[in-house]
């Protein structure tokens, strides 16, 4: 139980730096230390103890296999967080752009 | 030296490049084809082949990788990965359902078995590779005149 | 199971790192040191596929963000309401702790799954499919469906970096008539 609370520790970690921080890239940095955070937890909850891989193997006959299922859902999670990362910084190098700036308090006129 | 050899970085960096790039092509290679067999699959190969063209744009300049596969090309491969991916789905419909498993299996731990999830394995990496290397091509290149 | 906690504090002590140092470089930086460990976690928690995946991820998230933050300086604001701010977060993050605490108890035990579902893929996977990787069974035969949302979410990302960053655009008439005077 200790190491559930644990991974939702790094998890508040990811949050907090969300809410607290002002430069984008330290949220961009928040949003990235929350994601490895659930992927983290969807394998703990997945874990057998003294398991083997999901992997058959030609020779030996295997029968204490962890869980496959959310190994595959956190592989595609994986590759979507990079992709949404991209998409983020790609934002972020606009805004730099057009107000020489990353502290999100100095950006006025969002609108429109 | 050439004028075409002052871009990108030092002379180590270029010969450790040109040592490895290929390595490092046919390492993800493998992991697609025995995605269904061993630990892998398209999304850690497709990666791992975007990270080749990118390791050859970070040694040598943008002119050489975008030589090799330029944009056009990544967003065509892209493409095709997706309209393929489809059509394997949409190819189920003459056995009955959407993602029908239609070959035969095959031998277990042989390359060629498993039905479909090697040539659906083959259609994500050629997605997810071109994919990513299209989306570091447009943040890498596009946005250089900006700072100068 | 002591290298797991070992690997998550270490974990732990690097996302505080990376959150609080000023410089941007050093920030990205620790970031990676947490990938690469979460990485080690994946390998420990017999998900070699997820491990890979993670590694690989991993590399090329840390150089488009290290692209991002060459050569930009930053100024950095601790103005403003810094207690209320800091409260309010503190504040939300202890009960979102502690009710978390309480749903945990509902979870099965650390070790022990129930598997209800993953057992009939472990028992049929091999007849049904073929593929002796049951991870890229379940992805590609048994939820074919989640593969095929994430391509299109993958796609779209795509699209949307191309669109963010190009050049060419319409222009408003003002600009227009701005360019040419």
């Amino acid at each position: 139980m200790g190491i559930y609370l644990l991974c939702l520790l790094l998890f508040c970690l990811g949050i907090y730096c969300v809410l607290r921080k002002r430069n984008i890239i330290k949220i961009i940095i928040g949003i990235i230390i929350a994601e490895y955070a659930v992927n983290l937890f969807f394998v703990l909850v997945a874990y057998r103890m003294n398991g083997r891989a999901p992997i058959l193997s030609p020779d030996t006959t295997i029968t204490n296999m962890v869980d496959p299922l959310p190994h595959a859902l956190v592989l595609t999670a994986i590759v979507i967080s990079l992709a949404s990362t991209a998409l983020l910084v790609a934002i972020a190098m606009r805004i730099y752009e057009k107000y020489g700036t990353f502290d999100i308090t100095k950006i006025k006129e969002l609108k429109g | 030296m050439s004028r075409e050899h002052k871009k990108g970085m030092s002379l180590i960096v270029k010969t450790i490049t040109r040592l490895t790039v290929g390595l490092i092509l046919l390492y993800g290679i493998y992991i697609i084809l025995h995605g269904h067999v061993s630990p892998g699959g398209g999304f850690a190969g497709g990666v791992i082949i975007a990270l080749s063209f990118v390791h050859l744009m970070l040694a040598y300049g943008k002119e050489t990788a975008l030589r090799k596969v330029s944009r056009s090309a990544a967003s065509f491969f892209e493409s095709v990965g997706a309209t393929l991916f489809l059509l394997i789905a949409l190819l189920g419909f003459t056995g009955g359902y959407f993602f029908l498993n239609f070959l035969g299996k095959g031998e277990p731990f042989k390359l060629f078995s498993a039905g479909i999830i090697p040539l659906c394995n083959i259609a994500i990496s050629l997605k997810v590779g071109a994919g990513l290397f299209a989306i570091f091509v447009a943040l890498v290149v596009l946005n250089l005149d900006s700072e100068k | 199971m002591v290298e797991l906690y070992i690997l998550l504090i270490f974990m732990i002590v690097g996302a505080i790192i990376a959150i609080e140092v000023k410089d941007l470089l050093s920030s990205v930086v620790a970031v990676g040191a947490v990938g690469l460990g979460l990485s080690i976690v994946f390998l420990i928690l017999k998900a070699p596929d997820v491990a890979i995946t993670q590694l690989v991820v991993e590399i090329l998230a840390l150089i488009i963000l290290i692209r991002a933050t060459l050569k930009k300086d930053l100024p950095f604001s601790t103005s403003g309401r810094w207690m209320l701010n800091t409260f309010i977060t503190v504040c939300f993050i202890g009960v979102f702790l502690f009710i978390a605490n309480k749903c945990l108890k509902d979870l099965p035990e650390f070790g022990y799954p129930i598997m209800r579902v993953a057992g009939n893929y472990l028992k049929n996977g091999l007849s049904q499919t073929g593929a002796t990787n049951f991870v890229s069974s379940v992805i590609l035969d048994y939820r074919a469906f989640d593969t095929l949302g994430e391509a299109t979410v993958l796609f779209t990302a795509v699209i949307g970096v191309l669109a963010i960053v190009r050049r060419v655009g319409r222009k408003k008439d003002s600009e227009k008539l701005e360019e040419e005077e």
